[in-house]
């Protein structure tokens, strides 16, 4: 695996399996192996059913591994990490709560913004509004997410991932519910605040051009039981726009990738990635 | 790729310039909802006093004799003549009931809230509160009085015991029932469970336990009257066993009226309490309408 060998990588997995329900259960993972160095952008994809979404929960320490090392900034995972962000799929909002209110959950929860917040009140509402402008959200605030679309939830969910300046995103196909130009102006956003911030970013998607836009770093994933098979490096130069997805290098990329994952559900080996 | 700011100011231009058309359609259509909301708050009212006037009217087509079925105007003069003691009585009634809803609604709290948020705590208990419950309240009470002796007491346990499980049962549900993805979203950034319970799994719940109250308040009722009629010598329930002794069927009827009134009220009560605290659960849709006529 490559990868930033200078440093120590941000997160590093080594030979992990995860097996649910017992000793039958179904093997979701096995020696899967990755590196994400810090402050990189990679993208997770691979044939549906593969393990992609077990992968970050393991590596938010949400499950325990059942075999293997996840070792994130130095230290091994063994519970929830509160340096994570997360967003999934479903922007799953409160929705008793309005935009603003869901976006600052996370500060309610995580140190030391827990024990700051009833002081700092202020200094934390407008963080959460530049957040919320930085997605196009702005004048939303005092919405409940039922009063939005789909995708204006999805973007508060991002927010509400970023909001306590986590060091690791997560995100599981997090614009996979979207119509495909909410989509594309999502990544977008998506690429402007990890400009603006760099965390280091897992996304797990089975959206190839969403993959090969939005990371530095492609990774493949075969059929379950899952683990890495391919990576490709993704050198187009930042910020990325819509029509480097009509470059034919692009095009090309995101056709190789289609090879792999063809391969990975035929069960076959990839023995040169790059 | 063209920035959604222009996008959206197209479309806000495309609503603003309306044809006089569409306008007087749109205007029909909130009449239209006008008329209808107006008809919904109406409706329960003639609905009721159609049915004293079928009542009124069968009475008298058939000559039914009022220690069967008295005549609606027989109960009102009934209630007039009477009104004293019934006020007095119904006092302590809504009195033992309000108690027993009360303790029902702490202690089916606190339970909902234990057993919903632990699975342990759910499947020990919960046998256990199925029993009680299928235990019929009317065979409890003479046990309550050979402990409590006759009076309010064994009212306000009825009325609790009665109205406690709907309140635990759907506590439990609504704080159980917590999307296992909201929950990850709050792990993942190392919420202790308290947290997951405060933040989510309560105020999720709160629409459930208001639901619980309009049926528990209404049960509550009924278990303070059956108590009353046991083993009381006050209440709505004792004044009714005491008129049916003497054949005052007219009064025993204008006790049950007294009895529905009430529960209507204390009904009321709670959906009023429940639609301020828990709108979000209805999604705006009283106000959906509004938003739209509104902005136009």
């Amino acid at each position: 695996m490559s990868g930033g060998r200078m440093e120590r990588p941000f997160v590093e997995i080594s030979g992990v399996a995860m097996r649910y329900g017992g000793v039958e259960g179904t093997l979701a993972l096995q020696g899967c192996s990755l590196n994400v160095a810090k402050g990189e952008f990679i993208a997770v994809v691979g044939p549906s059913g593969c393990g992609k979404s077990t992968l970050m929960r393991l590596v938010t320490g949400l499950w325990p591994a059942t075999a293997g090392h996840v070792v994130v900034s130095g230290t091994e995972v063994a519970g929830p990490l509160s340096i994570a962000g997360m967003a999934f799929q479903n922007p799953i909002m409160l929705p008793w709560r309005n935009i603003l209110n869901n976006v600052m959950l996370p500060l309610e929860v995580v140190e030391p913004h827990r024990r700051l917040l009833s002081r700092e009140r202020a200094k934390y509402e407008a963080r959460a509004r530049d957040l919320l402008a930085l997605v196009g959200l702005a004048g939303f605030e005092k919405k409940f997410p039922w009063q939005l679309s789909g995708g204006m939830q999805q973007r508060a969910s991002l927010c509400r991932a970023l909001i306590h300046e986590p060091a690791l995103l997560m995100l599981d196909e997090p614009f996979g519910a979207l119509d495909v130009f909410t989509r594309e102006d999502l990544w977008a956003v998506l690429q402007d605040v990890w400009i603006a911030r760099r965390p280091t970013v897992i996304l797990v998607t089975h959206d190839l051009r969403e993959a090969a836009y939005l990371a530095d770093r492609v990774l493949v994933m075969s059929a379950r039981p899952g683990r890495i098979i391919a990576e490709r490096k993704v050198d187009f130069p930042r910020p990325r726009s819509l029509e480097t997805t009509y470059s034919p290098e692009f095009v090309a990329l995101v056709h190789d990738l289609r090879e792999y994952i063809s391969a990975a559900r035929k069960g076959e080996e990839i023995v040169h990635a790059e | 790729m063209p920035s959604e700011a222009v996008l959206r100011s197209d479309a806000i231009a495309g609503d603003n310039g309306m044809s006089p058309e569409a306008l007087r359609r749109l205007e029909a259509m909130a009449a239209a909802a006008r008329r209808r909301r107006r008809l919904q708050a109406l409706l329960p009212w003639l609905v009721i006093i159609g049915m004293f006037a079928v009542w009124e009217a069968a009475v008298h087509a058939f000559n039914i004799p009022q220690f069967v079925l008295p005549a609606p105007s027989d109960i009102a003069l009934s209630m007039v003549k009477w009104w004293a003691p019934l006020l007095d009585n119904s006092w302590q009634t809504l009195m033992t009931t309000l108690i027993g809803f009360g303790l029902a609604i702490v202690f089916g709290l606190l339970l909902g809230v234990a057993i919903g948020s632990s699975t342990l705590l759910y499947h020990g208990l919960y046998p256990l509160l199925i029993g009680f419950n299928s235990v019929p309240k009317v065979a409890v009470v003479p046990i309550l009085v050979i402990w409590f002796g006759i009076g309010t007491v064994p009212a306000v346990i009825t009325a609790f015991l009665i109205s406690f499980f709907p309140i635990v049962v759907n506590v439990a549900t609504g704080i159980a029932t917590v999307e296992p993805e909201l929950r990850d979203v709050l792990r993942a950034l190392g919420a202790r469970h308290t947290d997951i319970i405060r933040k989510v799994g309560l105020p999720r719940a709160m629409p459930y336990f208001f639901a619980s109250l309009k049926i528990s308040i209404t049960v509550a009722f009924v278990g303070s009257i059956i108590a009353e009629t046991v083993a009381a010598n006050k209440g709505i329930g004792h004044l009714m066993i005491l008129a049916s002794s003497r054949f005052d069927v007219p009064l025993v009827f204008a006790g049950l009226m007294v009895t529905a009134v009430l529960g209507v009220a204390m009904y009321v009560v709670a959906v009023a309490i429940e639609d301020r605290t828990t709108g979000w659960a209805t999604r705006g849709q009283n106000d959906q309408q509004h938003v739209k006529f509104g902005s136009a």
